[in-house]
């Protein structure tokens, strides 16, 4: 018992000494590719308040992280409103959060999503992350962020809706339809992890 | 051609308009991330007009330019704009601003095959900053707050006793 603990003091003590050398070392924050995701209870533009656990016929989710404000957020608004019309009837909803401080970005306060919601007829529930505690723990980065959660709220991709934001045309990859056939037909997604450009979420500084 | 894109430079040059650089596939620009000449430093900062933290960062940039022009020190802002705002933002935005640092528009748009390349921590959220001089490298996701934090972090790049990196001159 005590070698045990002493070797885990000794492995405590070398990772904090690797991080003290590397101090810009990653250090990995939010959910990964096989971590459950957390539910969450949150305003929605719908006037409800709102949870993964409200979606009762739900296979999955479509849990986007986007605003009103991002250029990049405003160039996928119309596909994530497309992809809420194919995908929620097969019971895969759009669940989307604005994660950003409106006191830092103003265009994105509960007032000025409701009204986009409104304007643009969001099909899907657009919820307000007040005091901005559910991004960080899905390690949401940008806007617009996309985590793909299978019913029990197990992470099976992370990343893009596609692989062409500046060209619907051009488009050649459509990640999270492409990862939803994948879970139906009982595969992993391939690739379960994509990167894209973005706008960083607003904090207080 | 050659001649054309020499007597445009040139015009540019005259009218001491900066250098721009449009760049369609991330091969292309790839050299400029793994320079292997040890006596510089280079600064390469991902941005775009649309991005308000990006462009509030820039004039840090410029003055960072200014206040090592002893130094052997290159800065690329990499514009990452739309292609369709190329010609209505990007170009009127640096006519405007007049910056001295190279400046490439990447637009290449298979994001997901080339953010990685830059640094694999990278998430894409602009604005983002790599340094580096030969192995010696950095990356930031984020802004610098004012031009105190962005020289700070690229000083360790530019003091000569700092490691084996020794200025060649």
């Amino acid at each position: 018992m005590k070698t045990k603990t002493g070797i885990g003091l000794g492995f405590f003590a070398g990772v904090f000494c690797l991080l003290s050398f590397f101090p810009q070392l990653p250090v990995a924050l939010g959910l990964k590719v096989g971590d459950t995701a957390p539910d969450f209870l949150l305003k929605s533009t719908s006037g409800k308040l709102v949870g993964l656990k409200d979606y009762k016929n739900a296979k999955g989710y479509i849990v986007v992280f986007t605003c009103n404000t991002c250029p990049y957020a405003q160039a996928y608004e119309q596909r994530i409103i497309d992809l809420h019309n194919k995908m929620a009837p097969m019971g895969w909803p759009v669940v989307a959060i604005m994660p950003n401080d409106p006191s830092v970005q103003p265009g994105d306060g509960f007032d000025r999503m409701t009204e986009r919601a409104k304007e643009r007829k969001y099909p899907f529930e657009y919820l307000f992350d007040e005091g901005q505690k559910v991004f960080p723990t899905y390690g949401a980065a940008r806007t617009p962020h996309v985590f793909l959660l299978d019913k029990d709220r197990k992470v099976r991709y992370i990343g893009a809706i596609d692989d062409n934001a500046d060209d619907e045309s051009l488009i050649t990859r459509r990640y999270v339809e492409e990862a939803i056939s994948a879970i139906e037909n009982g595969t992993e997604p391939d690739p379960n992890l994509t990167k894209a450009v973005g706008c960083m979420i607003k904090v207080k500084k | 051609m050659k001649k054309l894109y020499l007597l445009i430079l040139l015009v540019f040059a005259c009218y001491g308009l900066q250098a721009q650089q449009i760049v369609e596939s991330f091969d292309d620009f790839a050299p400029l991330l793994k320079q292997t000449q040890t006596d510089t430093t280079y600064v390469i900062n991902f941005w775009a007009t649309w991005c308000p933290p990006c462009v509030k960062e820039l004039p840090y940039f410029e003055q960072l330019q200014k206040s090592t022009a002893q130094q052997k020190i290159k800065i690329i802002l990499v514009s990452l704009d739309f292609r369709k705002d190329l010609e209505t933002k990007l170009k009127p935005f640096l006519n405007q601003r007049q910056f001295s640092a190279l400046v490439v528009a990447l637009l290449d748009s298979k994001q997901q095959q080339w953010i990685e390349k830059v640094d694999s921590t990278w998430s894409g959220a602009l604005p983002a900053t790599l340094v580096y001089r030969g192995a010696l490298r950095k990356f930031k996701e984020g802004e610098f707050e004012n031009f105190d934090e962005l020289r700070d972090f690229v000083q360790e790049f530019l003091d000569p006793k700092n490691s084996n990196l020794r200025h060649n001159e």
